[in-house]
Order: C-alpha cells, then sequence, then structure tokens
C-alpha cells in the first residue's frame, strides 16, 4: 500500500464544464428542454457560469474576474470549447501530466441556485448525466459529484437517490453560499439522503445567498469576493455545529473545498471558548464543537494559505490537528489552480505530504473498495 | 510593583432611553413620552447572558455594570488600577432607522459620555458614536471632535455596507481630519443577515460569527484603498479576537498576490497594512486555552504592536483583567500590550497619559 500510494496524486476539485449550453441541454429531461430552450438568456455567452446557465437565479453580485471564466489562460482547448471542457485536453493537461491517480469532478453549473427549485433539480439530473456518459465512462480515473438543487431538500434527495447507485460519484455537492445556514432543519433531508448511500456531501467555493455576501454587507472587488468565501466556510462550520446535525446524524461526512484551512485552527478556538459560555442555549451540542469538527470534516488544499515563516507550517497543521482530514485540489482549470508538485512546501513531512496528496481522500471516498 | 495599564475598552451602557432624555431635544423627549418608540432595542449583548455580563458583577446603586460612573470606577478602572480607559457604548444606534433620531440619540450618547464620565472622572477617554448615515456621521464628528477626550469614532462591525465602500468616504474623512481613529466594534444591527447564508438559528452562533464581519470589513477597507488614500487612517479592532488574524492574513496576502491588478492603489500587502495602520484590542481573547499555545498565535501575528490590552468590561470572559494574558509572555511585549502600543497608537492619548 505504502509504496503503491508514493508519489500518488488524487484531486479533489476538477470543474469540469459542457463545451456549449445546448451540450448539457441534451440530457435534460424532455419536458424541461423546451422551457429551459426558451428562458436560458445568454445561450453563446460564457462569461459567467450563472448567466450562462442562470434562468432565474439569485442577481446582484456581479464581480469582474481576474480572467474569462476565472481559467488559466493556457487551460482554453485548442480545438474550442471553454476550458476544462474537453477531455483529451483536460488528461493532457491534468490528469496525465501530474499522474493523477483519481479526480474528483466538481461542475458549477447553477443547479442549486435556480430560484425555480424544479427547474434546478431538471438542471442537476442534465448534470448527473451529462457527467456519467462525457466523463465517467470514458475517463475510469474521474469520480463525479452529485449535483443537486439544495435548496429543495426532498428535490435533492430524490436526484441522490436516483443516481447514488452508480458507485462513481464520490459525493453529494452544495455551494458554501447558501439561502440559511446549512445546519437549519430545511436542508436535512438532504444530509439523510446523502447518509442512505454512505455518500460525503461536499460543499464548495462559492454561490450566492439571499443577500449580501458578508456580514458587513457586499463587498466591491473580486478580490473581496475571494477572500471572503473563508468566511461563508466559517459561518456554515459553525451553523452546522451548533445545529447539532452531527448529534442527528452521527456518520455525517462534510467535505469543504476550495475554503482554505487555515481558518480552522481559530474557528475551532473560537467556538470551544463560546460553547463554554453559552452552551446552555445548545444543550444538544453535548461536547466540544473542535471534537465535532475533527470527527465530521474533511477540507481540501487549494487556496492553501501560506504562512511566510517556515516555522508556521508545522505549526498550522499542528494548530489544526486534522492531517488525517486535509485533501490536496488543484481546482483545475482555474487561474487560482494549486500544480501538485508545488502546493506544499518541500519541508512538509512525507508521511503528511503522501497524507494529503492522496491517501486521506482515498479512505474518505474508499477509492479502492 | 504597578504596571502602566490603558484600558481600551470598558463598555458605558445605556440602560435606557430615559438615561439619555437630558441630552435629547424636547422634540425627541416629545416623541418618546407620546409615542412606543424607546429608542433602539437590538442589542448585540442580551443583558442575561454570561458573555454580555460578567458573573459576579453586582449591580450599583441598583443599576447594572457599566451603566454608572460608579460601576465604572470601582468595577472597571480600580480593580485594574487603570491609568486610563476607554469608553465604548454599543447601543444600536445603527438599528434606528429615522436619520433625525439615529442622529439625535448618537449625539445624546455623546454628551451623556462627556458630561456624566469624562467631566468627573478624568482616567476616561470616550468614542464617538455616530448615525449610520455617512454625511451625518461627519457632521457628529466634527461637532464632538474638537474634545480631546474623545480618542476614536466607535462604529459596529456589522453594517449594510462594509466601511472601504466609498458611500463611507465623508466619514472616514472626518475621521482622519481629526486625527481619530475608527473603532471597528463587536455587534450591529444593520437588518441584514450575520452571515453570508442567511440567519442563524442560535446568538452563540452569531456571537462567534462576528469575528467574520470583522474579517469582512478589513477586506473591504484594504481593498478599497482606505488605507492607501488616507495615510492617516488608524483602525481598531475592539471586541474582534484576534486568533483570526493570521489565517486572513495569509490568505489574503496570497491572493493580493495573485489579484493585486483589481486594486493596484493597494501598493503595500495586505499585512504590512495591518501592521502599519490597524491595532486590535485584547477582548475576547479567541486562542488556544493553553498559554503556550496561546503564545504561538500572538507571535503569528507578526508584529508586537497589534495587540492593546481591553478589559471589555462589563462583558464575561473566561479569563478576565490581567489573567487575559497568557503565562510566559516576553516582558516588552506585555508592557506593549498593556500600555505602550495604544499610547503609540491614539493621536489622543499621548498627551493625556503622559500626566
Amino acid at each position: 500500500m505504502a509504496e503503491r500510494a508514493s508519489g500518488a496524486v488524487i484531486d479533489c476539485d476538477i470543474h469540469n464544464a459542457p463545451a456549449s449550453e445546448a451540450a448539457l441541454h441534451a440530457y435534460l429531461p424532455a419536458s424541461w428542454r423546451e422551457r429551459r430552450a426558451a428562458t436560458a438568456r445568454l445561450d453563446a455567452v460564457w462569461e459567467s457560469q450563472r448567466e450562462t446557465l442562470g434562468d432565474r437565479s439569485y442577481l446582484g453580485s456581479e464581480y469582474p474576474r481576474a480572467t474569462p471564466r476565472a481559467a488559466r489562460t493556457d487551460a482554453w482547448p485548442p480545438n474550442g470549447g471553454p476550458p476544462a471542457s474537453n477531455l483529451p485536453f483536460l488528461r493532457e493537461q491534468l490528469l496525465d501530466r501530474y499522474g493523477v491517480e483519481y479526480g474528483v469532478l466538481t461542475p458549477m453549473l447553477g443547479a442549486g441556485e435556480q430560484l425555480d427549485h424544479e427547474s434546478g433539480a431538471a438542471l442537476a439530473t442534465a448534470i448527473n448525466e451529462w457527467q456519467i456518459a462525457e466523463w465517467l465512462d470514458p475517463e475510469p480515473r474521474l469520480r463525479a459529484s452529485i449535483n443537486v438543487a439544495y435548496e429543495d431538500a426532498d428535490l435533492a434527495a430524490a436526484e441522490i437517490h436516483r443516481v447514488a447507485d452508480d458507485g462513481r460519484f464520490a459525493q453529494v455537492l452544495l455551494l458554501i453560499r447558501t439561502a440559511e445556514p446549512l445546519g437549519r432543519r430545511k436542508y436535512w433531508r438532504l444530509y439523510e439522503a446523502a447518509l442512505e448511500h454512505d455518500l460525503p456531501v461536499g460543499i464548495h467555493f462559492g454561490g450566492w445567498g439571499r443577500g449580501p455576501i458578508t456580514s458587513a454587507g457586499y463587498g466591491s472587488f473580486y478580490i473581496e469576493d475571494t477572500v471572503g468565501m473563508a468566511t461563508a466556510f466559517q459561518e456554515q462550520v459553525t451553523s452546522m455545529v451548533c445545529e447539532g446535525i452531527f448529534q442527528r446524524f452521527p456518520e455525517l461526512k462534510i467535505v469543504l473545498i476550495e475554503g482554505g484551512i487555515a481558518w480552522l485552527a481559530p474557528l475551532m478556538w473560537r467556538l470551544d471558548r463560546a460553547w463554554k459560555q453559552l452552551r446552555a442555549e445548545i444543550p444538544h451540542v453535548d461536547r466540544l464543537p473542535s471534537e465535532i469538527i475533527r470527527e465530521h470534516f474533511w477540507v481540501t488544499t487549494q487556496p492553501i494559505e501560506e504562512p511566510p515563516r517556515r516555522q508556521d507550517w508545522p505549526a498550522l497543521l499542528e494548530q489544526i490537528g486534522m492531517n488525517d482530514r486535509i485533501m490536496f485540489a488543484t481546482d483545475y482549470p482555474h487561474w487560482d489552480f494549486d500544480a501538485p508538485d508545488r502546493a506544499l512546501p518541500s519541508f512538509v513531512d512525507a508521511d503528511v505530504r503522501q497524507a494529503i496528496m492522496s491517501e486521506n481522500a482515498r479512505a474518505l471516498y474508499r477509492f479502492d473498495a | 510593583m504597578t504596571e502602566p495599564l490603558i484600558d481600551c475598552e470598558v463598555q458605558a451602557v445605556v440602560q435606557s432611553i430615559e438615561t439619555l432624555e437630558p441630552f435629547l431635544s424636547s422634540h425627541w423627549r416629545e416623541v418618546i413620552a407620546t409615542t412606543q418608540f424607546k429608542g433602539p432595542t437590538d442589542t448585540p449583548y442580551p443583558p442575561a447572558l454570561p458573555t454580555s455580563r460578567r458573573p459576579g458583577l453586582d449591580d450599583v446603586d441598583d443599576r447594572p455594570p457599566g451603566a454608572t460612573l460608579a460601576s465604572i470606577r470601582t468595577q472597571a478602572l480600580d480593580p485594574l488600577g487603570t491609568e486610563l480607559g476607554i469608553l465604548t457604548c454599543a447601543y444600536g444606534v445603527e438599528s434606528v432607522r429615522n436619520p433625525d433620531a439615529a442622529a439625535a440619540i448618537a449625539s445624546a450618547i455623546n454628551d451623556w459620555l462627556a458630561a456624566d464620565f469624562l467631566e468627573p472622572e478624568a482616567r476616561l477617554r470616550a468614542s464617538i458614536s455616530v448615525p449610520a448615515q455617512p454625511a451625518m456621521a461627519a457632521e457628529e464628528i466634527a461637532r464632538v471632535g474638537a474634545d480631546p477626550r474623545f480618542v476614536q469614532v466607535y462604529l459596529p462591525v456589522r453594517s449594510a455596507l462594509p466601511y472601504g465602500n466609498r458611500v463611507w468616504l465623508p466619514l472616514l474623512d472626518a475621521a482622519v481630519e481629526h486625527d481619530l481613529p475608527l473603532a471597528l466594534h463587536f455587534g450591529g444591527s444593520p437588518g441584514l443577515p450575520p452571515t453570508a447564508s442567511g440567519w442563524p438559528t442560535y446568538y452563540v452562533e452569531e456571537y462567534a460569527d462576528m469575528a467574520t464581519a470583522f474579517q469582512s470589513q478589513l477586506t473591504s477597507l484594504i481593498a478599497e484603498g482606505a488605507f492607501d488614500r488616507f495615510p492617516g487612517l488608524r483602525v481598531v479592532l475592539a471586541g474582534s479576537g484576534f486568533a483570526w488574524l493570521p489565517a486572513w492574513t495569509w490568505r489574503f496576502d496570497k491572493v493580493w498576490r495573485g489579484l493585486r491588478r483589481e486594486v493596484p492603489w493597494n501598493t503595500r500587502s495586505p499585512s504590512e497594512t495591518v501592521r502599519d495602520q490597524v491595532r486590535v484590542t485584547l477582548q475576547p481573547v479567541d486562542g488556544p486555552a493553553d498559554p503556550a499555545a496561546l503564545l504561538t498565535v500572538i507571535e503569528q501575528l507578526g508584529s508586537d504592536e497589534l495587540l492593546m490590552f481591553s478589559s471589555d468590561f462589563p462583558r464575561g470572559h473566561a479569563e478576565e483583567g490581567l489573567d487575559a494574558l497568557p503565562a510566559g509572555m516576553p516582558p516588552d511585549l506585555r508592557r506593549a500590550i498593556l500600555s505602550g502600543n495604544a499610547r503609540a497608537f491614539y493621536p489622543r492619548l499621548g498627551a493625556g497619559a503622559d500626566g
């Protein structure tokens, strides 16, 4: 095991995309195909996924981004289509180049953000069928995430039940900014469905709630959107812990994707202190929040925070105390891509490095089972 | 041996609007008398919680801790031997939608603090309360800013728009012109959710989530170039905790290297800007319980100049007063936190502090 795993790379965050709106629509349930075609606003424009696929979504937060589609400028396939829409080019640029053993697809195509939840559910079905036909079937190194209309837990559960028997789906996928904090009851049936199929719930950078993107109002710049995403992660962990969902669902596993990792330690300190003083309000939370977090959460690396002083790297990992829960991710094809051979500094211990680069994900997602 | 001590946060508590009536115009007194308007009722400190009122603190003259000068003297200043204490007042002015009422209440708070606290007690300084309308806030700063005993402008950390947003420029302008740091403070009632994902169920979430509001404000003030536009701008994070700051700077510095084209006015990295123009009060300490581990976090702040002592009286914490400083702290750092950093940072503290 150790020998085979040495140098192995598992990438937990790959943003594949359809070549065009039409390419995805082919997988829509027939009843929705016509309706979507009539309302999709910007068929040919791939400026942002939300605009491209959003029939009616949350509006009012447009930030000009670093690059078109927030992608690496070299990630546009030479034979056309948007970044990460072409499997041969994705193999060449990512899977083959870095020897990626498994890659987890995390397409972000707006299914969860539709104001019309049934439309979102139809879109989720199309995304999942498209993943099976165009990615999982032709490429055995890939695994996928079940897209769901997560603001309606019943519709989300139905989609989970529909596709979860396909073992190549590694997790259910949500975005971190949701309409309500994710500990609240409206999401519980989604968690129940994931657990029925023994699937982790992955929650990814992005999304629009129903109000300002921070608790201090809307920022003005993309850099605030990007830096600020870590605040949404902190708030969601706080909600899930304080609502007691892990007492209700003791087997629930949450993967936080593209949130970074460094904020976990101060969040755990803060929550532990708050719990000691204010636990009378949440008697269902029966132990230290840090214990709950270390038991139920996994995190992916990119965009990993970079302490400038060397001694802060081991200190940071020790402060977090989750070396068995940190999983490598590239975020391909986005501009802030972390390369497998460069993301972790050279002085991270070999054992820890291997756990992060592949083995933690292998164990969580049971890739060899 | 007594160590010089500057307490950068002592909270004056408005028990009810009656406290402020002597400082309100006849118009607003009449409104209060003839309507059900009782002033702000939102509070970030529900009165019975152990985080809001330190367990073991008694009423003084039948008034709650922080409501009277007698309380501040006997419960906050005397026990610590405080040389100077800076009053803040988290009365929720920003929750009052009528801008004239909000401005009147903010002025009343400032006049109450001056008359009932600053006048009779030479050890006290105060923070200027302002309404959440930028131009009216600037007017209030101009009205009381000449009084050197007001040493900073109080702003609730939760706001409808972050303070870096250019709508706030009149306020920033006025603060810088009067050499007054902005003190962003725990709490705020903008009527918008305290998370990016809506309203949480429990107060304990709101309490913990306050750290993200501080992160967002700091991100905004830096990204918008407020610190570049106003080299004299100083910002104090009060009641924010500080353990989140290293993780936040590591993230922001990295993202800034990738995205700085968008904010070309940021000629320094975010962490450098913080070191130059931002300070953080001590309480509530939000780091690890173990003193050695807490010292590591303080070291990760990257500067001995960032932390300034605060008791956060009458709020309750795991450790109170000087016990909040971890054992084993280097003496120079301890002195800096207890008084040196505040003296160096507040333009208006130096003279008074030296006597």
